[in-house]
């Protein structure tokens, strides 16, 4: 069965690429443009990897990512913040609040695939 | 003629009325429940007039009577030292009671590092240069009651007859001089019922001269008119009328006189000693004036009236106001008169041997008894009765003294003249009291030198001669000078020729005097203790002076709460100790007088106790032999105060250095923190602009590397990415280009073109260049038509149409498509024209209507849905356009718009052109 991943971002042609990426890698896409949707959709159904955007509406992606962590039953979906924010101190707040790894927005499109397929085999193993 | 006993029974009850009047004032000042009578402005003020003398009462006709208005200078003075001089006598009035000042010799010595030397020898001074003046009172008394008993009056005027009334009137005086001044032994308690007794004396004084003037006047003569008119007549009174008689010493006199007011020692005694209230002597600058013309009004007529009427009889000038009297055979008026000259004699006796025993006592006696018998009298508990018998003794001798001087000199001389020699003699203070006041330089030296030298000029070119004119020297030492030599003519010094003995006697005396002051004293040295006096002197209006003051006081040594105590009730009795202790241990806040703190302030308080009954000098001395004080700490403490002076001005340098530094140091740190909060705003714009870059760079370079990865993508997919990369290059150059505008207006570096433009002409240019988005996206946009006769706006064209294109373009975008709608219209608005966007989009939540114009704000989550091409949007537009509206003067701001208020309005406001703006105010 194919691996799910939740996109988070609000930035459409972002959102776009992410899509056509993951696709491309043979996951199952969803997609979320705030904070809300975000949790609602995780909750809804967990996928096992989140592409989380810092900078979404509502609720932002640390707030996406404590209420995921605080969820023991979401113990198992992997959190990659990608994100614009590239200061140090945000990288570490993001690993700080559980996420499993941190990317800088404009990211190499490959090397962004290859850590999504690591951790998504790390959960495999 | 009035029977001898009635005479005397009349003076001694009146003398014992005065003294009962005294004992109740005494009383009332102790009480302590009713305000004493000495604290009023006219007792004070009365009391001052103990400056006229028996010298006024009997002297002033006698001078009239031969040099005509040269009477005058000696009351002129006085007038305008009150008049004119108040502020010297204030600042000694305060120093007076800062330092709780006994005596002039207390004054001098103190502001001289509270030197013994210079006590004693104010003392000395005074004492000699007084005690003529002392025994030409007891002459005008003598002769006054002379002439009443006698039946002839040459027998009254000279002869055995006068010296023994004047040893009686001697001992009447002591014996109530002694029961009015030494009834109580601190002398800076005030004589209560001595100064009430004087006011009453002055009254009596004036009323008593009032009524012998307004008897020669309306009585003897018919008024003023007549008694001028016939004084007129005679050509050698009539010369008396100019000032061609006056004498050309009439600048000395008024010198002299000026310096009396306050050198007298019992000027000094009443005007400083004895003043309860600082406001009193407000009121007596003007009272005591006008008490000086009130006794004077009637001197000419008395004197001329004397001279038309005794003038070829051989009646002494100096009687004639009882003359006329006792011609006229008045003797109720007699007595009236002879009381009145009593009363000027008896208050100026009474209050100088006051003023000079005590001098006498606390300066001379009791310094050397402290000396010479330490250990005796440091033996005894109670010293206070000794001190008062010394100033009985004091009392007794100066009067012995003075009547002596009468017997030798009295008969050669007329009031006037021994009054004069007096003046001049106590002159001889006023250098160093004024130096002293008003200048930190002189030393105790330069005191010591001044003084010395002006009093020996005054001995030699005064009162020797007064004793060789008199018999006791040999007449050649006036005529031919000491040892025969010229130059040393006591009345021609140096070969000074052409003025009169006194002024003669003046000139040299303050000629040596303050030049040896400041001979010496500008090649002295203070010792710390005269520096330190001398700035609590200067500085007497300074509060900084308190301050010097504690610390310019003996180290406290080994001194013991208990050692203090005994010494101060050594010298002020135990009741006033324990009194004192008790309301400084109040004031400490300790709960009894045994938990009081030795401290500097309990040094002071019992030096100050002890000094207000034996002086500062003496009180100094004590109290460094009582506790034993360690000089090399007193040394240590002087050592940090050396230059008094410089400390202080220091002190107040560094006082406002230390404010300015303070102020400065908060400008500093409030500018630190908006340098720190603007540091924060750039980091964070920083922070954002690098955020905002990175998104569009970030679908640029995804849709790219995807490009790139699959080149099999179909034409359609691959053209829709391509254009995203196309679209999203756009918005990062134009978020670059917005970035470097902002920060271009925000650093002042914007090159601003405003001119006088055509609003309409920019509308319509922004229009044209946003018509084909309208065209594609199907948007409707409306321009209003212009008002008739639009005025120019005061504009940069450039920034109008980016502000016009900002506002247009955002409305467009926001719109629903199809069916959107963007209206833009011109209106006026009194000197401003308004320029409106309205669009028929979802409208701006209101809690974002303010902060959509703040950098990089976007309303995120309008987007959801209506599939509007947010992502193209930058977060600056509005902000710079808010920058560039505010730059022309004008504001910008949203309203929401249409009736179910989801539209928006843009508006912003444009200054018309000067001239136009003119006009439109003036229409409207």
């Amino acid at each position: 069965m194919a691996k799910s991943v939740l996109v988070v971002d609000d930035e459409p042609n972002i959102m776009l690429s992410l899509e056509y990426l993951m696709k491309r890698a043979g996951y199952d896409v969803r997609l979320a443009r705030d904070g809300e949707e975000a949790l609602a959709s995780v909750i809804a159904s967990p996928p096992d990897l989140v592409l989380l955007d810092i900078n979404i509406p509502k609720r932002n992606g640390y707030e996406v990512c404590q209420a995921i962590r605080a969820n023991p039953e979401l113990k198992n979906v992997r959190i990659l913040m990608v994100t614009a924010k590239g200061r140090e101190v945000e990288i570490e707040k993001g690993l700080a609040l559980g996420a499993d790894g941190y990317a800088t927005k404009p990211f190499s499109t490959k090397e962004l695939a290859e850590r999504v397929a690591k951790l998504l085999n790390g959960a495999d193993a | 003629m009035l029977p001898t006993w009635i005479v005397l029974a009349t003076s001694l009850t009146y003398l014992l009325a005065l003294f009962a009047v005294a004992h109740y004032a005494d009383r009332v000042a102790k009480s302590g429940t009713r305000p004493s009578l000495i604290s009023n402005p006219y007792i004070y003020s009365l009391s001052i007039a103990v400056y006229c003398t028996s010298w006024t009462y009997y002297g002033s006709v006698g001078r009239a009577a031969t040099s005509g208005v040269g009477f005058l200078p000696i009351y002129l003075g006085p007038t305008i030292a009150f008049a004119a001089g108040w502020f010297v006598l204030r600042k000694i009035l305060r120093i007076c009671k800062s330092q709780r000042i006994t005596s002039i010799a207390d004054f001098i010595a103190s502001r001289y590092g509270k030197s013994q030397l210079i006590a004693g020898i104010v003392t000395v001074i005074t004492v000699i240069v007084i005690i003529p003046y002392i025994a030409l009172q007891l002459k005008a008394v003598a002769v006054s009651f002379g002439v009443v008993l006698a039946k002839d009056m040459q027998w009254a005027a000279s002869g055995f007859g006068a010296y023994n009334i004047a040893l009686l009137v001697t001992s009447v005086l002591a014996a109530f001089a002694i029961l009015f001044g030494t009834r109580h032994i601190e002398a800076t308690e005030h004589h209560a019922g001595m100064v009430v007794a004087i006011a009453v004396e002055s009254v009596v004084k004036l009323a008593a001269f009032l009524a012998v003037g307004a008897f020669v006047t309306y009585g003897v003569f018919d008024g003023f008119g007549d008694l001028f008119a016939r004084a007129a007549a005679d050509p050698e009174l009539a010369k008396l009328m100019t000032m061609e008689k006056a004498g050309l010493n009439w600048f000395a006199l008024i010198l002299l006189s000026v310096t009396a007011i306050v050198c007298l020692p019992r000027q000094f005694q009443v005007t400083f000693v004895e003043n309860t209230d600082e406001n009193h002597l407000t009121r007596a600058t003007w009272l005591f004036p006008l008490y000086l013309v009130l006794i004077n009004i009637f001197v000419l007529p008395i004197a001329f009236g004397g001279r038309l009427v005794f003038g070829a009889q051989a009646v002494d000038a100096d009687t004639y106001v009882l003359a006329f009297p006792l011609m006229a055979d008045q003797p109720m008026l007699t007595l009236f008169v002879l009381l009145g000259g009593l009363s000027a004699a008896a208050a100026m006796v009474i209050v100088e041997t006051i003023a000079l025993s005590t001098m006498v006592c606390n300066d001379l006696v009791m310094p050397s008894l402290l000396r010479l018998f330490e250990h005796r009298l440091a033996g005894r508990k109670d010293l206070t009765s000794l001190l008062l018998n010394i100033r009985r003794s004091a009392i007794l001798v100066i009067l012995i003294l003075s009547y002596l001087y009468l017997t030798a000199v009295g008969e050669t001389y007329h009031l006037v003249t021994i009054g004069l020699v007096s003046f001049c003699g106590a002159a001889q203070l006023a250098p160093a009291i004024l130096f002293g006041i008003y200048w930190r330089g002189g030393t105790r030296n330069a005191a010591f030198a001044g003084l010395s030298a002006g009093f020996a000029v005054w001995v030699y070119t005064l009162l020797l001669p007064s004793f060789a004119k008199s018999g006791f020297l040999p007449q050649s030492f006036i005529d031919d000078g000491l040892f025969g030599l010229a130059l040393l003519k006591p009345y021609a010094l140096f070969g000074l020729t052409g003025l009169d003995t006194t002024s003669h006697a003046l000139f040299w005396s303050m000629v040596f005097n303050i030049g040896a002051f400041l001979l010496v004293a500008l090649n002295d040295r203070q010792s710390r203790i005269e520096h330190i006096q001398a700035t609590v002197f200067v500085e007497a209006f300074s509060d900084q002076q308190l301050k010097m003051e504690g610390a310019a006081h003996i180290d406290r040594g080994g001194a013991s709460v208990e050692s203090l105590r005994q010494l101060a009730a050594k010298f002020v009795g135990e009741t006033r100790t324990a009194d004192a202790f008790r309301v400084y241990a109040a004031r400490q806040g300790a709960s009894s007088e045994r938990d009081v703190r030795v401290d500097t302030g309990l040094m002071r308080m019992v030096e100050r106790l002890i000094a207000g009954s034996i002086g500062a000098s003496s009180a100094r001395a004590a109290m460094a032999s009582a506790v034993k004080a360690e000089k090399v700490s007193l040394e240590e403490i002087m050592e940090i105060l050396d230059e008094t002076s410089h400390v202080l001005e220091y002190s107040r340098q560094l006082e406002q250095k230390s404010q300015e530094l303070e102020v400065a140091s908060r400008e500093l740190k409030a500018a630190n923190e908006q340098l720190r909060e603007a540091d924060r705003l750039k980091d964070e714009f920083m922070s954002t602009v690098s955020h905002e870059l990175r998104t569009p760079l970030t679908s640029i370079r995804s849709f790219s590397e995807i490009l790139q990865d699959d080149p099999e993508m179909p034409e359609e997919q691959r053209n829709a990415f391509l254009g995203i990369i196309v679209s999203e290059s756009e918005r990062l150059t134009r978020l670059i280009n917005q970035v470097l505008d902002l920060a271009k207006i925000e650093a002042g570096r914007m090159q601003w073109h405003i001119k006088d433009i055509d609003i309409a002409a920019n509308v319509h240019e922004a229009t044209q260049a946003l018509l084909p988005i309208f065209q594609r996206d199907g948007v409707e946009l409306e321009v209003a038509p212009m008002p008739a006769g639009l005025p120019q706006v005061r504009a940069d064209a450039d920034r109008l149409i980016q502000v016009l294109i900002n506002l247009i373009s955002n409305a467009e975008k926001f719109c629903p498509k199809p069916g959107g709608k963007v209206k833009v219209s011109v209106r006026l608005a009194g000197d401003m024209a308004r320029v409106s966007v309205i669009d028929n989009g979802p409208g701006i939540p209101e809690a974002d209507r303010e902060a959509i114009f703040d950098k990089f704000y976007q309303v995120k989550d309008r987007h959801k849905g209506d599939g509007n091409p947010l992502g193209t949007g930058t977060g600056l537009g509005l902000t710079i356009s808010e920058r560039i509206v505010s730059q022309f003067g004008g504001r910008i701001w949203v309203e929401p718009r249409g009736d179910d208020r989801s539209g928006s309005e843009f508006t912003f406001t444009v200054p018309l052109a000067v001239a136009e703006a003119r006009a439109a105010t003036e229409m409207a």
